[in-house]
């Protein structure tokens, strides 16, 4: 069983076929395994991204097995690349569009902060617009560094209390 | 063929209810796996025959240019780097031969050697990876990953030589930023021999390959007249039939001792654009075999350029004079005579032309940098109307752009 | 190797001067290069077009010597022959500093539609006789031109282009922070004093923090 969860345990000769656990260890156990990106590509961070897609660096072997275009089918999305204030205004609305639970990893300087471009037509920080669940730095951040993202995004939901949210009154917001 | 089929005409079929059909109108992008970056395509439609097309630019307008008036030459190089992304080691070179033409500066022949090889790797990871994208947009997943896989070994090859995988900021003005490793060289021309049999295998996958003949041939297809009109260079213009390549026709950086050819196809369509950038791949790879054969010894930088190139760092670290030089290089940039200078190299997207206004000094007037992608995005308007909406995504993939350096 | 370039450019040049006598040489590094006025320029780009071979027109860009000179904007045209490789240089100073206009070449080359569009967005220069003069760049409501001298780098506040999306995050296009930022520099000559990182702070500060 590859979870980190100690919470989920199986032993089969008192159990039989029936596995009791808590909510939230199988909830975040579905969740972080198959996590699907948005690859919001906009500059070089995309072909970094590419390259992790690609069969040196498998994403896919962490449960990010396609990278779904449409944001109604993806959990997570990747903004690798440079946010312009043009290109802002699609990403928010893609972002918004996207069904909850969704995480939002900042891939490389420019989205995490602008990068080297200070200048006048960059949004300094896709986190002035999005919550951001993850910051990878790097110009473009290695293939390596984006897969410590996603494995250091699986242990933070690994740690959200998912049932709770799932049942509470005031329904999926993200938080 | 894709075009034998002909569309019954559906205003004749509705001219008992209305005189005119009702004309879509789809955004295509910004965000779009097909748009191979940032374009946004408006599009009007007529059932799904294109009868408009409008390209919105720009969503990736990082302000290089106002950037470069701020800092000096040096600084400015990893902003060259993100250019075109796809071959940052090709616009390092580009910009810093620009830069050295206002100086009238010639740098050794080592170091224009060890610019033409990191050009010509850079332009064959480039057309890998058009390739590679070209190949998932028709549908050809295997080519894609063929594609990357080869383009990691290239990516290895950068990093041992400049430190990063891509975005390189390898040159300096009147230089380089070191020289080769040891047995780099030899890597090289590992690389030349293990990677024409795999190109030949991803590219006979697609070259006959019914599928993907009829999405491409006659698809897109670019007269002369038009290529020519519209500023198009590159292997969009010679696959139109247009002879221009500025390695051959104004050779810069030591190009002229190199025996290559240069592929032209006359139809004009995706198809030929594909088998020019499969052949440009076939003759860089002669180009590096012939450059790593004759690699000259000697310096890899200008050495008597003082106001312009640093000195050793040894020397840097130990001497006066050295010291004061390298600060003065670093605070007010290489110095450059007042005069103004245009200079285009062949880049693998097209030609990349840098215009510098110098008033003196170390930070340049105005940088203005004449974009391959800019002008060859710029037909589309004319290409795409009266083609069907699944052709827009190859005669996309088939332009090779690359918005980083459309937009700037 | 900065090469002088073919006789033919030169010739060209010499052409062009005995048959428009208000074109001038102008100063260059290294190609064949004139000054012309404004409004003579269709007639000059298309003399050199069809009589002197340079087909090809690879770039138009233009210049801003900054407020105080005059003329204060330089629209530059390069031009590429295909039969002869070599390339001829165009300059024409904008005749009215405040509103600056040129006419448009897009009736030689339709390739300069895109680039004159750029033009007119980073400078404000209008074309005129183009046939779909708005910004390419930016977005189509943006109140300011980038590249003039006086608009600075880190750019003025402004709203959103989407109206919507402002609304519901709040966000504005703020000016970015150059404080212990990069190492800019002034253009021209630098004077040492302001090229320290700590004197460039065109916007924040730890006071006044990000949002």
């Amino acid at each position: 069983m590859v979870s980190a969860s100690t919470e989920l345990a199986y032993n089969s000769k008192i159990e039989g076929d029936v596995i009791v656990s808590r909510a939230d260890a199988v909830i975040n156990w579905i969740r972080t395994n198959s996590m699907w990106p948005m690859p919001m590509g906009l500059a070089c961070c995309a072909i970094e991204l590419m390259a992790v897609a690609a069969s040196r660096f498998d994403i896919a072997r962490f449960g990010a097995e396609v990278m779904r275009f449409s944001p109604r089918q993806s959990d997570v999305m990747i903004v690798s690349g440079t946010v312009t204030y043009k290109m802002a205004t699609a990403v928010r609305r893609i972002y918004d569009q996207m069904a909850a639970p969704k995480w939002v990893i900042a891939m490389g300087a420019c989205a995490s902060t602008g990068g080297m471009y200070r200048s006048y037509a960059v949004l300094q920080g896709v986190d002035r617009l999005l919550p951001v669940d993850v910051y990878v730095s790097g110009c473009p951040p290695r293939p390596e560094a984006l897969l410590d993202a996603v494995i250091k995004l699986q242990e933070k939901v690994n740690r959200e209390p998912s049932a709770r949210r799932l049942l509470s009154a005031r329904g999926l917001l993200h938080g | 063929m894709a075009t034998d089929f002909t569309f019954p005409d559906a205003s004749a079929k509705n001219a008992a209810f209305e005189s005119e059909t009702e004309k879509m109108s789809l955004s295509m992008g910004p965000s779009h796996p097909s748009t191979h970056g940032v374009l946004r395509l408006q599009m009007e439609l007529d059932g799904e025959i294109v009868t408009r097309a409008d390209p919105v630019v720009g969503y990736l307008h990082r302000g290089d240019e106002k950037i470069a008036e701020n800092m000096t030459y040096n600084q400015f190089v990893p902003y060259t780097d993100r250019l075109d992304y796809l071959a940052p080691l090709a616009n390092n070179m580009a910009y810093a031969i620009a830069v050295e033409r206002l100086a009238k500066l010639e740098v050794p022949p080592r170091c224009q050697a060890i610019r033409v090889i990191t050009a010509e790797l850079a332009r064959i990871s480039s057309h890998l990876m058009g390739l590679g994208a070209y190949a998932i947009d028709v549908g050809a997943w295997t080519v894609f990953l063929y594609t990357f896989g080869e383009r990691e070994k290239l990516y290895r090859l950068f990093e041992e030589l400049t430190g990063a995988r891509f975005t390189t900021s390898y040159t300096r003005i009147g230089g380089l930023a070191r020289d080769v490793p040891e047995g780099w060289l030899g890597r090289v021309a590992k690389f030349c021999d293990e990677f024409p049999p795999i190109l030949e295998e991803s590219m006979n996958l697609l070259t006959r390959n019914k599928i993907f003949m009829d999405r491409t041939v006659g698809i897109g297809v670019i007269s002369r007249e038009d290529a020519i009109a519209y500023g198009l260079t590159g292997p969009n213009a010679r696959g139109s039939g247009v002879p221009l390549d500025l390695r051959k026709d104004r050779p810069y950086s030591g190009y002229e001792q190199y025996e290559f050819d240069v592929p032209i196809c006359t139809g004009g369509d995706c198809y030929d654009r594909y088998l020019v950038r499969g052949e440009e791949m076939r003759q860089a790879v002669r180009i590096l075999r012939q450059a790593v054969e004759r690699f000259p010894g000697g310096p890899w930088f200008a050495t008597d350029a003082k106001k312009i190139f640093a000195p050793p760092k040894d020397k840097i670290l130990t001497s006066m004079e050295e010291l004061i030089q390298n600060f003065m290089l670093v605070t007010e940039g290489p110095q450059m005579p007042a005069g103004e200078v245009y200079f285009e190299a062949e880049n693998p997207k097209g030609v990349l032309g840098f215009y510098i206004v110098s008033k003196g000094g170390g930070v340049p007037w105005r940088l203005k940098i004449r974009s391959p992608s800019f002008c060859n995005l710029s037909i589309l308007p004319k290409v795409c109307v009266g083609a069907l909406l699944t052709d827009i995504v190859a005669i996309l993939g088939s332009f090779d752009f690359v918005m980083g350096e459309c937009d700037r | 190797m900065a090469s002088a370039d073919q006789p033919d450019a030169r010739l060209a040049a010499s052409g062009l001067k005995a048959r428009f006598p208000q074109v001038v040489d102008r100063p260059s590094l290294d190609h064949a290069a004139v000054n012309v006025p404004a409004q003579a320029v269709p007639a000059v780009l298309k003399s050199l077009k069809e009589e002197w071979g340079f087909d090809m027109l690879v770039d138009l860009t233009a210049v801003d010597w900054a407020a105080g000179a005059s003329p204060r904007f330089t629209v530059v045209y390069h031009l590429y022959s295909t039969e002869r490789h070599d390339y001829m240089r165009v300059a024409a100073d904008c005749p009215i500093d405040s509103a600056p206009v040129v006419p448009s070449v897009t009736a030689l080359w339709p390739g300069a539609n895109w680039h004159e569009r750029e033009v007119y967005d980073m400078f404000g220069i209008r074309f005129e006789g183009h046939p779909d003069l708005r910004r390419i760049i930016m977005w189509d409501s943006y109140p300011h031109h980038p590249l003039r001298k006086e608009f600075p780098l880190a750019g003025i506040d402004t709203e959103l282009p989407d109206a919507d999306v402002a609304a519901e995050t709040g966000a504005k296009v703020r000016s970015a922070p150059m404080m212990g930022g990069p190492f800019v520099a002034s253009p021209g000559q630098i004077n040492m004093t302001e090229a320290e990182p700590g004197a460039k702070d065109e916007s924040w500060t730890e006071k006044d923090e990000k949002p």
